[in-house]
């Protein structure tokens, strides 16, 4: 489903200067299998998803999803491509305040050149258990039930790649496994490969794969990032 | 969704934002409105004083300008005024005839009699053949000539063969705060006016006064539909006019209303037209024969006898018109040019050979009028509209300010929508799509305001000046030959293209959101 192979990616630093974050060989996830990555604060975790969604660009390296090369894409053609393939769940939701649960849903297919199916959105967020609340803003929401829309958004177009930042960080212990749960039991169902991003033990420890990023990105491995001039 | 919702929404979100802002750019829009409205209107009540059915005006020397204002627009006052004997040379014998039996210097009848008396004569003696009938013939062509010298009715007037229509105004008037013409029935009942000369005046009641009138006498009147209704004027009524002013003394002859114009929007909507010969018997509108100046004189040939002003002055029978000697006129409306060759060459030379004479000038009205939109209107137009845009543009900077302010709280969620998969044109269009919404919405209630003010106004006051009636959905006409579409609907792409201008700036800060930064802030 998933293959990276030798991606490198820095930051750029004020005088021109370059911060590796991340260089990993080789990285892989076998379709409607579900990985969970762990590693320490700053590691480069959320990077690491967010070079897979194309949200940021390679410095270097192959992304192939369903034996295609990805990574190449031109940024608009990354973006019609995430759109219509991949799921994210944010940390911290990322609900648009102005529209409603069921809005915030049809705008994840809005961008998928996918006809909008209203039907999928309502019996997503019937899903989630929030079928009294499609016109509910995330305002009149708790945490719990927002990041549930965040989740119903992020199945909307049937993604094949599901990724998963944090997504029980700012929810309250109580509702943490519930979450943890919706995410496992729907990419189950659906056949949706899953990389989901925690610091939480307990939910790594439910995972039958548990990938530390410092083993598996050269950089971490047991020494801080050193900044590079630019060449 | 659709892009357009997603714009809206946003709108929504800041609604108090949106509505100031929407509100700044009606108020522009409204006041452009209304400035190119009142345009379109100020023009059309002028451009209609060039349909009226004549194209030369005659007056005295002075201001072409107040000649032209004063005569078709009843604007400003007289300069002057001719003798009638000057009007009278625009007419052709039969009329010139008609008007010279009021002269006090009437010889025509004794002339006539004495020429008919001298060729009885001749011809009892037998006088019809050889020399003698040639020496007969001579004398009786000299007696025919001299006959014709003294007295003017025997002659055409100098331009009357070439004239299709010579109609006098005499001004200086008033009835209530409206001015009183004096005029002949030839202004309503022959004049034809329209773009193409080819529509009559109508009555919205009664009819078209007569020059004499069995019950009225030479005392009808025909009102203007303004004036009607202001005044409270009916037909039947019967109105005295002020003398020099609106609130100069009253003349003691009653006019009878006989007809009211249905509205024509032209300055005529807004007088009272009298029969000449009645207004020439009101006091005070005679000119004393004393003081006619020699000029005068010399066109008359024929001065009148002292027993004839005994017998005469001070005591004119109401129904005997004034003398011609002491008529003067305000104006002469014209109407020259026939299809002929020699009627239009001469169209185009009469006005020079009257302005090189010593008594009147003649002036093309409408070329007037062009001069005059040309010199005052069109630069305090051009003016007032660059004001108004000024306006817009700042209401357009609004839109941008309001915008551009809310990037800053919207930077996380132009990078969700990013992430979602829109790309950066995408949200770009997003921005755009709302400065529209806002520029045009903003526009379509200043429309609504800018038309509402004007048909208020219109009501109130331009409507009683102009005689103009501004409806609702009227547009203002074409601002030009060149471009024959209104202005206002040019609005709607202008502020279009303002909308994209302004919102660049907040939408290119939307293109350039680094999504990964942005994201979780």
């Amino acid at each position: 489903m998933l293959e990276l192979l030798d991606i490198k990616k820095s930051f750029p630093l004020p005088g021109g200067r370059q911060l590796p974050i991340l260089s990993i060989p080789k990285f892989s996830v076998a379709e409607g299998e579900q990985v969970v990555l762990v590693g320490r604060s700053g590691g480069g975790k959320t990077t690491l998803l967010h070079l897979i969604a194309g949200i940021t660009r390679l410095d270097s390296g192959q992304i192939i999803f369903q034996d295609k090369s990805i990574g190449t894409l031109s940024e608009p053609a990354y973006d019609r491509f995430r759109a219509a393939w991949m799921g994210y769940v944010f940390q911290t939701f990322n609900l648009l305040p102005a529209f409603t649960a069921l809005e915030n849903v049809l705008l994840g297919m809005t961008f998928a050149r996918k006809a909008v199916d209203r039907g999928r959105a309502r019996i997503l967020l019937e899903r989630v258990g929030l079928k009294d609340r499609l016109h509910h803003r995330p305002a009149a929401m708790s945490v719990g039930e927002q990041q549930r829309v965040a989740v119903a958004r992020a199945l909307a177009n049937r993604p094949r790649l599901l990724l998963a930042d944090e997504p029980t960080a700012n929810i309250d212990p109580a509702n943490q496994q519930k979450i943890v749960d919706l995410i496992r039991e729907t990419a189950l169902e659906e056949k949706i490969s899953l990389i989901m991003v925690t610091h939480s033990t307990e939910v790594a420890s439910q995972f039958d794969r548990v990938d530390q990023l410092d083993e598996i990105n050269e950089l971490s491995a047991g020494a801080e990032p050193t900044a590079t001039e630019t060449t | 969704m659709s892009l357009f919702a997603i714009a809206l929404r946003s709108i929504k979100q800041r609604s108090l934002a949106s509505v100031l802002t929407c509100f700044s750019m009606a108020l522009g829009v409204s006041l452009m409105v209304a400035v190119i409205t009142i345009h379109g209107v100020v023009q059309d009540s002028f451009r209609v004083g060039e349909q009226l059915g004549f194209n030369i005006l005659v007056g005295p020397k002075g201001g072409k300008l107040q000649l032209t204002l004063n005569s078709v627009y009843y604007l400003d006052q007289p300069i002057e005024n001719i003798p009638y004997a000057y009007y009278l040379e625009f007419k052709q014998q039969a009329d010139r005839q008609a008007d010279y039996r009021h002269s006090l210097a009437n010889k025509a009848d004794q002339l006539h009699w004495e020429l008919t008396d001298a060729t009885q004569q001749l011809a009892e003696l037998g006088a019809g053949s050889g020399s003698a009938g040639l020496l007969t013939g001579a004398a009786l062509e000299l007696l025919q000539q001299q006959a014709e010298q003294q007295d003017p009715g025997q002659r055409d007037g100098r331009y009357g063969p070439y004239i299709e229509l010579a109609i006098p105004l005499l001004l200086g008037d008033y009835y209530e705060s409206f001015r009183v013409v004096g005029t002949t029935p030839d202004l309503f009942g022959t004049l034809k006016i329209g773009p193409s000369a080819d529509q009559s005046y109508e009555f919205s009641e009664g009819r078209n006064f007569k020059a004499f009138d069995q019950t009225n006498g030479y005392f009808e009147a025909v009102v203007g539909s303004i004036v009607a209704r202001q005044a409270n004027v009916s037909v039947g009524d019967k109105i005295n006019p002020r003398h020099g002013a609106v609130d100069g003394h009253i003349h003691n002859e009653p006019f009878t209303v006989v007809g009211i114009l249905a509205p024509t929007g032209t300055p005529n909507d807004r007088a009272v037209f009298v029969n000449m010969d009645g207004f020439y018997l009101m006091a005070d509108h005679a000119k004393p024969v004393e003081e006619t100046p020699e000029d005068e004189r010399e066109n008359q040939l024929v001065e009148p006898a002292d027993e004839d002003l005994a017998a005469g002055a001070g005591e004119f029978d109401i129904r005997t018109p004034l003398p011609i000697e002491q008529r003067e006129v305000t104006a002469i409306l014209l109407r020259v040019g026939g299809d002929d060759p020699i009627s239009q060459l001469f169209a185009v030379t009469l006005p020079n050979e009257i302005n090189e004479g010593s008594v009147a000038q003649a002036v093309y009205p409408i070329q007037e009028i062009h001069k005059f939109f040309g010199t005052f209107i069109g630069p305090v137009l051009i003016l007032l509209l660059v004001i108004t845009l000024m306006i817009c543009v700042v209401s357009g900077i609004s839109i941008l300010v309001s915008i551009y302010n809310s990037m800053n709280d919207r930077r996380q969620e132009i990078a969700v929508l990013r992430a979602l998969g829109a790309g950066r044109s995408t949200v770009l269009w997003i921005i755009l799509l709302e400065s529209m919404i806002l520029s045009v919405v903003g526009g379509a209630i200043g429309w609504l305001l800018g038309h509402g003010l004007v048909t208020m106004a219109s009501a109130l006051w331009v409507e009683a000046r102009t005689g103009v009636t501004i409806g609702f959905f009227q547009f203002a006409p074409p601002i030009a030959d060149w471009l024959p579409i209104s202005l206002e609907l040019l609005l709607v792409p202008l502020l279009i293209c303002l909308a994209i201008v302004v919102g660049l700036i907040p939408a290119i800060a939307a293109y350039r959101t680094d999504v990964a930064k942005s994201l979780g802030k």
